[in-house]
């Protein structure tokens, strides 16, 4: 290097938010490990230079992509983190807000930006989220050897788009800009070119402003860089400069997109989150003041109930109660609702099982329980009841053409009908709750009581479903004494 | 020679060349056209750049334009206090 001559002091030196050397390898820790001429190098180095100029540097955290830029953090000399393709806007959120205080970017090419993670880019966006995204389009997959991007221009050759890209066969180029500008919550969104030193100038300006804003807390800032690829595009470093300037620009004009800068608020910072110690409470999940009897020994227990009925019947409900007294009486339960599109019409059930062993899957394929709301469950599901199981069933009898399998007990009792008689039918779960514990005879009384006062909060349905659970103890009581004689 | 060019150039430039990697994006950008890719190879087999010598001044374009964080430094005349 030739020695400078006295009199002069440096105006441009190498950025100090980059490291002193990178250790990405042996040798050539001075250098990036981008090609000759890529629009990465140049990125970065106007990012650092932002953050220099910004005195942010202790305050930074890098998000990198998947792509050529995937080794980022061997670059900046700030908080670092990689992120799985095209997640970077998902995890750049979720540094800022457990970190308010850090400055976070994400730095994403198109392929990563615009086509893996298009609904993570989107939905940052669409939050406002209080961070800065440079987004590197190059109109192709760098890393990978040059297939096609969403950013391709028409008639562009790629590995995957051998005879140019073709609006009918692979679409028009996503425009980032322009689709992100149709969102409310962007404060800024520019475009900006890598074609020739007065485009970096100007690059360099929106790249520096893009953080401010961030600095200034005012919301999502978003940096389309137009970026030449020389190696992919198979041009020589100016000509790869030239084609940004001449032909990508009339593809993806250059401009502000958005720019409410002179308007937004700071953002509040968000709350804290509440602490540790205080989620069971705020998540109601406070440990219940309820104590087993001390001679309660449920010897080797295994419920496997299926509740099943038409959405509306309580069928959920009847099974969080006796999951809940279970979990009360210091057992192992489990509650599976399986409804899917059924939750307001049709069949829906639920699986509870109540163990004092540990329970390995929640799925009841063979209950020792069977509660048939309705008709249908019954036929769907009564030749599963396991052997010594009980099934009862909402009605005075069994359909002519139903039988139980061998084994089985089964009691038919009109629950609805007889929660009619206290002037509500949608007790007729708890009535039938009542009569299982009457069969069962296992979970204790208190134990359902508390359950009940835990899962029902009004005060009119409590004493209702308390009055429910009676006239289905009675209704058992006498089906069972009349199984007797 | 005319009395301007006694003067000394506002700018200077220096090039690392075994961080430079021959893209030649320095040399389109520099307007006084001070900047030229040299004959021979550094370390890597690229021609690194090379300044002419004098008439830089010290418009950092070409600092701007290089992709490699170390390659170029720029620098300026530091005022001297008339005589
Ligand atoms: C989940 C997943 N899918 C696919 C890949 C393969 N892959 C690596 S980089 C890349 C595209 C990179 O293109 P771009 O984001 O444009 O970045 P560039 O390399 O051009 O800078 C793909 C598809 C991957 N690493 N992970
Ligand atoms: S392949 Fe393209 S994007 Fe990747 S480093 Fe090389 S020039 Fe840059
Ligand atoms: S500072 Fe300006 S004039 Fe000097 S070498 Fe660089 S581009 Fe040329
Ligand atoms: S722009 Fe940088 S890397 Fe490219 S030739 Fe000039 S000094 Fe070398």
């Amino acid at each position: 290097m030739a020695e400078v001559p006295t009199g002069y002091t440096v105006l441009h030196e190498r950025p100090k938010a980059f490291y002193d050397t990178f250790e990405r390898k042996g040798d050539l820790q001075g250098q990036t490990h981008y090609c000759p001429g890529c629009g990465h190098g140049l990125a970065h180095k106007m990012i650092a230079r932002a953050i220099d100029e910004l005195g942010i540097q202790d305050r930074v955290v890098a998000v990198s992509p998947v792509g050529c830029a995937v080794f980022t953090y061997y670059y900046f000399d700030t908080g670092n983190v990689q992120a799985a393709h095209g997640r970077a806007p998902a995890v750049a959120t979720a540094v800022k807000r457990s970190r308010p205080e850090a400055i976070v970017f994400s730095y994403q090419g198109d392929g990563d930006l615009a086509a893996i993670g298009t609904a993570e880019i989107l939905h940052a966006a669409n939050r406002g989220e209080n961070i800065t995204v440079f987004f590197v389009n190059n109109a192709v997959y760098g890393m990978t050897g040059g297939q096609m991007a969403p950013t391709t221009m028409l008639g562009q050759k790629t590995t995957t788009s051998p005879l140019g890209r073709d609006a009918f066969n692979e679409g028009y180029p996503l425009h980032v800009c322009e689709l992100l500008a149709a969102l409310e919550a962007p404060v800024y969104l520019e475009r900006v070119a890598l074609g020739n030193a007065k485009q970096v100038m100007a690059a360099s300006r929106a790249i520096k402003k893009a953080l401010t804003n961030q600095v200034k807390g005012l919301g999502f800032s978003l940096v389309e860089i137009l970026s030449p690829c020389p190696t992919i595009w198979k041009m020589n470093p100016a000509k790869a400069q030239e084609r940004v300037r001449e032909e990508m620009v009339k593809v993806f004009p250059p401009g502000v997109y958005r720019d409410r800068t002179a308007e937004a608020q700071t953002r509040p910072a968000p709350p804290p989150p509440p602490r540790l110690e205080e989620l069971p409470r705020l998540l109601d999940l406070e440990a219940h003041d309820f104590t087993p009897a001390a001679d309660f020994q449920p010897g080797a227990l295994d419920l496997r109930i299926k509740v099943a009925g038409f959405g509306g019947q309580g069928v959920l409900m009847l099974g969080e109660v006796l999951a809940e007294a279970g979990l009360l009486l210091n057992l192992d339960v489990s509650w599976l609702p399986s409804y899917g599109p059924e939750m307001r019409s049709g069949t829906s059930n639920c699986h509870v099982r109540i163990s004092n062993r540990t329970i390995a899957s929640p799925l009841v394929a063979r209950p020792t329980m069977l509660l048939a709301m309705n008709e249908p469950s019954l036929r769907k599901f009564v030749a599963d009841v396991d052997k010594g199981g009980w099934v009862l069933y909402n009605a005075r009898s069994l359909p002519a053409d139903v039988k139980a399998p061998e084994g089985v007990h089964v009691m038919c009792v009109p629950f609805t009908e007889l929660a009619d008689t206290l002037g509500e039918p949608r007790a007729g779960n708890i009535v039938m709750l009542g009569a299982l514990l009457e069969a069962s005879g296992i979970l204790s009384r208190e134990a359902i009581d508390r359950a009940l006062e835990i899962h029902v909060r009004s005060a009119r349905w409590l004493e209702l479903d308390r009055r429910a659970l009676e006239l289905g103890r009675d209704a058992a009581r006498k089906e069972l004494a009349y199984a007797c004689v | 020679m005319t009395q301007a060019n006694v003067q000394p150039d506002r700018g200077y430039v220096t090039i690392n060349a075994e961080e430079c990697k021959g893209c030649g994006l320095c040399v389109e950008a520099c307007v006084p056209r001070v900047l030229a890719l040299a004959a021979h190879l550094n370390h890597q087999g690229y021609h690194p750049a090379e300044y002419a010598g004098s008439g830089c001044n010290g418009c950092g374009l070409c600092f701007h334009c290089c992709p490699e964080p170390g390659a170029i430094t720029v620098y300026k005349l530091a005022r001297v206090a008339a005589a």
